[in-house]
């Protein structure tokens, strides 16, 4: 082993400040930049009111602060309310994040009381037609009403908009749009390229000269709005050349619960081979957190190859993302490969290349009949 | 947002959004808004956790000033009251 490069043992993390409970699997929307399993149709099994009851609680005496209650849809849970109230009653921030398919003023004043601190409503498109499109859905005028019965009930408003290349030129009226509803923070983020998004790159990924224009007219905004709205452009990586951090570094702020029970480190860690992670049925989240192997098999620096190993950006960037490692490279500890120095860069570079000259292709809408197509035993979708 | 100019009389407020509340686990006060937390030094924890709305600015200077036995903090608190409100962290009326 090179002495020199050898990495410390990796220090005790501190708590999963942010724990997030993907309810359910089941949505009424079908987007296509999903980033739920593709395989999430084998899944389908959820946990009961009393064990989401547990893993907050023993996520709370760990030290988490945010709870984000996501999905899938997660009103399609009829205790979403019980617990919403248990969150708030613990001392979670608490924050749902939907759709807004289902929230009508009954279930939004139900919530409120029940102490629900926040909500992100997601909106694909300035445009009814690419919102419906991309949904699948009829969903763009509900959306709308949503924002208002957001604003009615006091919460404050974050709209999520993912961006790719369907609806990055609208991105003035996007942003627009999200200053007439009335909302604090704005969302741009640009797809991350896993599970349905994955499926779907040739039809999403941007051009450079897209993503350009489109952070020009965001910065416009923000200097016109001077911080009334607050606007995040979550930059794409394969433009980049630069890996980001996996939720802030593996296994050392987010600890995900999927609605089986399934303990992860970030929304799509499933699909790592040869990695088995823990269910909330039959451990602690304690123990998930510091013990096992799931959470500790990439945390730190200690996991990494060249050319990570000797890279002066490793506690930077710890790596970059696993599962883009795994879906191009085929080797979860190899370099994220939209990283410049990753040899597998070249594969991320040849998608950009195909999106400056677009073939027609079908797109694929997240549904179930999709779902089990796709996933025959769990079987990963390899790059091209 | 924090619609006068700051003087001795406002009474500040936690922002709407935004919730103080003293962590164990971090062994410090934050402050949690959507998706997100600021970990507070304790400088800032105690003057924010005497923001509630119903004392004004001088106030709680005073009470800061009695319960560190100090004096002359009215420039610092005011300064970081200032911050605060830019980040949307106070408000007042």
């Amino acid at each position: 082993m090179d002495m020199m490069h050898a990495a410390p043992a990796p220090m005790r993390p501190g708590p999963p400040l942010w724990l997030l409970a993907e309810l359910t699997y089941r949505c009424p929307l079908h987007c296509v930049f999903c980033y739920n399993p593709v395989d999430f149709a084998q899944h389908a099994d959820e946990l009961g009111t009393d064990d989401w009851l547990r893993v907050l609680r023993q996520g709370r005496e760990l030290g988490a602060v945010q709870c984000g209650l996501s999905g899938g849809e997660p009103l399609l849970r009829d205790d979403l309310e019980i617990i919403v109230a248990e969150a708030r009653r613990l001392g979670y921030y608490t924050n749902l994040l939907t759709s807004g398919v289902g929230l009508t003023h009954e279930r939004a004043a139900a919530l409120k009381a029940a102490g629900l601190d926040h909500v992100q409503l997601s909106f694909q498109d300035s445009t009814r037609e690419v919102n419906d499109f991309l949904s699948h859905t009829k969903t763009f005028e509900l959306k709308q009403r949503v924002a208002r019965e957001i604003k009615a009930q006091g919460w404050p408003m974050v709209m999520n908009v993912v961006i790719h290349r369907l609806n990055i030129d609208h991105i003035d009226r996007i942003i627009g749009m999200a200053v007439e509803l009335g909302a604090e923070y704005l969302e741009l983020a640009n797809t991350q390229y896993y599970s349905w998004a994955f499926l779907n790159r040739d039809q999403l990924l941007p051009t450079h000269e897209q993503v350009r224009r489109a952070e020009a007219v965001t910065e416009r905004w923000r200097s016109e709005l001077d911080g009334r709205m607050r606007l995040f452009f979550v930059a794409p990586d394969y433009h980049d050349g630069v890996a980001k951090r996996c939720a802030n570094g593996w296994g050392s702020t987010l600890m995900m619960v999927a609605p089986d029970g399934t303990a992860l480190p970030c929304h799509t860690a499933r699909m790592l081979p040869g990695l088995a992670f823990p269910n909330v049925r039959d451990a602690s989240v304690r123990d998930i957190w510091f013990d096992s192997e799931g959470f500790n098999r990439y945390r730190g620096t200690g996991w990494m190859k060249e050319p990570c190993a000797s890279c002066d950006q490793r506690e930077q960037d710890l790596g970059g993302c696993r599962c883009q490692a795994y879906l191009i490279a085929h080797d979860p500890a190899a370099a994220d490969p939209v990283c410049r120095k990753s040899p597998h860069h070249a594969q991320v570079l040849a998608a950009l290349e195909r999106a400056q000259a677009p073939r027609e292709q079908p797109i694929v809408f997240r549904d179930r009949a999709s779902s089990l197509r796709l996933s025959p035993d769990a079987a990963p979708t390899i790059a091209r | 947002m924090s619609g006068t100019p700051i003087d001795g009389t406002i009474r500040p407020r936690i922002g709407a959004g935004f919730r103080l509340q003293w962590e164990p686990a971090q062994d410090c006060h934050v402050l949690l808004y959507p998706e997100g937390m600021v970990k507070l030094n304790q400088s800032a924890g105690e003057i924010l956790k005497r923001c509630d709305g119903a004392r004004s600015l001088d106030e709680i200077v005073r009470d800061l000033e009695t319960a560190f036995n100090a004096q002359g903090l009215s420039g610092e608190v005011q300064a970081f009251v200032e911050i605060a409100a830019k980040q949307r962290w106070l408000q007042w009326t």
